[in-house]
């Protein structure tokens, strides 16, 4: 095996890995504060995707310079996407708070199928081609055969995300929140915070980068549709319960091992399961270590 | 001023949603031709359904709110009543089984044939039924199990040259063995969890069908599947409907039997407990691994019976006819018509698959109405539409002092 073709499923797995990361954070932010798989989490990464289609396109049509569309369809994706799952969470997840948690997560598959139908309705089944919005820069042309510089794009995107992400949570005043509405809801409540107001804000984070997944995949691979969100979701989520869910390191470490394993797995032995093998991955860990990589055990009581 | 209150909060509800949904209901473009399509009244319409629907939405919000707060009555339904008193039951189930032996002599083989599918949904809500409404296990992977019975027919079939009646219970105990196989493993796991786990279960059994080429034919499926004979007589096209029609009123018999005897019996009632709360359940004694288990290996049981009539009624098989979704329509089915009831159960699998059949139109809402179906129904009526009432044992023998 040469190096050069082991680097390049390396740096592809990273590639992988990241975008896997930025849709793995909101499942694992949600499931933190309040213990609920996002089935539809999935659908608002879908969303941001169309949405930045719809508007790049519309704005390219308009004659906007590129940097200007770029700008622009990613803030839509956000905003769109942030409102979707801040609307999700205030329809399907609210009312049933105090519900048992079968039922949560069944209004969550309804979500998830609603979407989907929703965007299938409203646009089309088809693929949709979808412009590629970062270009390929000439200074990086002798190690393009690594990875390419719209690679390069996705993985210093997804670390400055994460490096935002983490100061919010470690640093800022919401953040503090944050980890202690995660650690008791009913305490936090106590204590004067507003629980009702962090988890929204979970979900707006968590939508948000969802979306910038959304777009950054969507330009990679060049084309869209209705049914994107499913699979993503499910590999983003094999990830946050690879690395251990609730955890935020967890995550992003997830993310990474599952986008080499894949990475190595279709670019060494068969492409043809590549989906199957992530799902055998899930299983095995649920099994033999529920908790993940870095997630803490924990003990249920009466 | 309550209700005006309410009119603009509809109002604010109407002009967010008008936002949300701008620009995937408003534009369309094709990236092909590069044009854009407006559609402005699609706007219209999103602002006018969603200040109805906000109000609708809260006003049933504040009823469910308001119930909350009564005592909680154990007094039973309308339908519980019905079916609780023989002067009304008895007569209803004689015109009902007269009309189900001529069913399909009265109307065309193209209703006799959507009844067929329909009534496959109501073996298999039925058997999922065990594992979610009794026992409490959410399982989006049932259709794995469904496809286990569908092709173990079929390949069967095309290798041995096993008939329909082998098949039907050969199928059922190939897809009880999957159940064990799967369910043996993930017991350990919490209600989401298992849920997770399941559904790459059903997703891995139809990636498979689809890759592996040599033993399932991959995604060109399976065709000229046999359907049942009757005693070697030469059927027609028509008879065989009509026939495989009996077989499956039949089995949707057997199936009500079987469940109704399973729910008061010591079994039933263990699944029940470990819904409610399993560490309580375990101290009570209960073997927890055990008691799943057994829910497990018999819907998937009940789920591989019904594969084996599918594929007979279909004559065709693909991978394409066990995805996700079709273990979301089962589920949607159950949870419409109430976890854990029968006649729930029934109604409910009737309703969604009949109702879409018969409005054609209708047709292409389908898989969206079923989102709707399965939020509303959490968020204000978790027990479906005929919910189940727990038994109540009274000491009926003289109290001794």
């Amino acid at each position: 095996m040469d190096f050069d073709y082991f680097m390049q499923l390396f740096l592809g797995g990273l590639t992988r890995g990241s975008i896997y990361a930025l849709i793995a954070l909101g499942y694992t932010m949600v499931y933190g504060i309040i213990q609920l798989i996002n089935f539809a989490h999935g659908e608002i990464y879908m969303i941001g995707a169309f949405t930045g289609l719809i508007v790049s396109s519309v704005l390219t049509m308009a004659g906007m310079p590129t940097l200007g569309v770029v700008i622009m369809a990613a803030m839509a994706a956000v905003i769109y996407s942030s409102a979707y799952g801040y609307t999700m969470e205030k329809i399907a997840y609210k009312p049933l708070r105090n519900a048992p948690r079968l039922s949560a997560l069944i209004s969550a598959i309804g979500m998830s199928l609603f979407l989907q139908n929703y965007v299938l309705l409203a646009q089309t089944s088809d693929f949709l081609p979808f412009p590629s919005l970062i270009p390929d820069f000439d200074f990086w042309e002798p190690y393009a055969h690594l990875i390419s510089s719209p690679e390069l794009v996705i993985l210093a995107t997804t670390f400055v995300v994460m490096m935002l992400l983490t100061v919010l949570i470690k640093f800022t005043r919401i953040g503090k929140a944050m980890r202690a509405t995660s650690q008791d809801k009913i305490m936090a409540a106590l204590l004067g915070i507003n629980v009702d107001r962090i988890i929204s804000v979970t979900f707006v984070v968590g939508s948000a980068t969802a979306a910038i997944g959304g777009l950054l995949i969507a330009s990679h691979i060049g084309q869209i549709n209705f049914y994107m969100g499913f699979i993503a979701g499910i590999k983003a989520f094999v990830a946050a319960v690879l690395g251990g869910i609730g955890s935020i390191p967890g995550a992003v470490l997830g993310s990474f091992v599952l986008g080499w394993t894949e990475s190595f797995f279709t670019g060494y032995i068969s492409s043809d399961y590549e989906d199957v093998f992530a799902f055998i991955i899930l299983v095995v860990i649920l099994i033999f270590r529920p908790s993940g990589i870095l997630g803490k055990s924990e003990t249920q009581k009466v | 001023m309550t209700a005006n209150n309410e009119i603009k909060r509809s109002l604010a509800a109407s002009v967010w949603f008008m936002f949300l949904t701008f620009p995937i209901m408003v534009i369309k473009v094709n990236t092909v031709t590069h044009t854009v399509e407006w559609r402005w009244a699609n706007m219209l319409w999103v602002g006018i359904g969603a200040f109805f629907l906000s109000m609708l939405w809260r006003y049933l919000l504040i009823k469910k709110e308001m119930g909350n707060n009564k005592e909680t009555s154990d007094k039973p339904g309308l339908v519980q009543t019905i079916t609780a008193n023989p002067r009304f039951y008895i007569p209803a189930l004689v015109a009902l089984g007269v009309f189900i032996l001529v069913f399909p002599h009265l109307f065309s083989m193209y209703q006799t044939s959507i009844m067929i599918s329909a009534l496959i949904y109501v073996m298999l809500g039925l058997g999922l039924n065990i594992v979610v409404g009794l026992a409490g296990l959410l399982d989006l992977g049932y259709v794995a199990f469904f496809a286990v019975g569908a092709y173990s027919y079929a390949l069967l079939n095309l290798t041995y040259g096993i008939t329909f009646w082998v098949a039907l219970p050969l199928g059922g105990l190939l897809a009880g063995c999957f159940g064990i196989l799967l369910g043996y493993p993930v017991l350990r796991l919490r209600g989401d969890y298992l849920a997770i786990v399941t559904l790459g279960f059903g997703e891995i059994i139809r990636l498979v069908l689809e890759n592996w080429n040599e033993f399932s034919h991959g995604p060109s499926g399976i065709a000229n599947i046999p359907k049942p004979s009757l005693f070697g007589l030469d059927l027609t096209l028509d008879q065989k409907t009509i026939y495989l029609f009996y077989i499956l009123v039949l089995l949707v018999l057997f199936t009500i039997f079987v469940i109704n005897r399973l729910q008061d019996s010591r079994i039933g009632r263990a699944w029940v407990a470990l819904k409610d709360d399993e560490i309580a359940c375990q101290a009570m004694g209960i073997d927890k691994a055990k008691t799943k288990l057994r829910a497990f290996a018999l819907g998937a049981t009940w789920a591989g019976m019904g594969g084996v009539i599918f594929a007979a009624k279909t004559t065709f098989i693909n991978p394409a006819s066990f995805t996700i979704w079709e273990s979301v329509i089962i589920l949607c089915t159950v949870v419409l018509g109430g976890m854990g009831s029968i006649l729930g159960v029934i109604s409910g699998a009737l309703l969604l698959i009949l109702l879409p059949e018969y409005l054609r139109d209708f047709g292409q809402f389908r898989m969206i109405t079923f989102g709707i179906v399965l939020v509303l129904m959490m968020v204000f009526r978790p027990g479906g539409m005929i919910e189940n009432v727990r038994k109540t044992y009274t000491f009926k023998g003289k109290m001794e002092n």
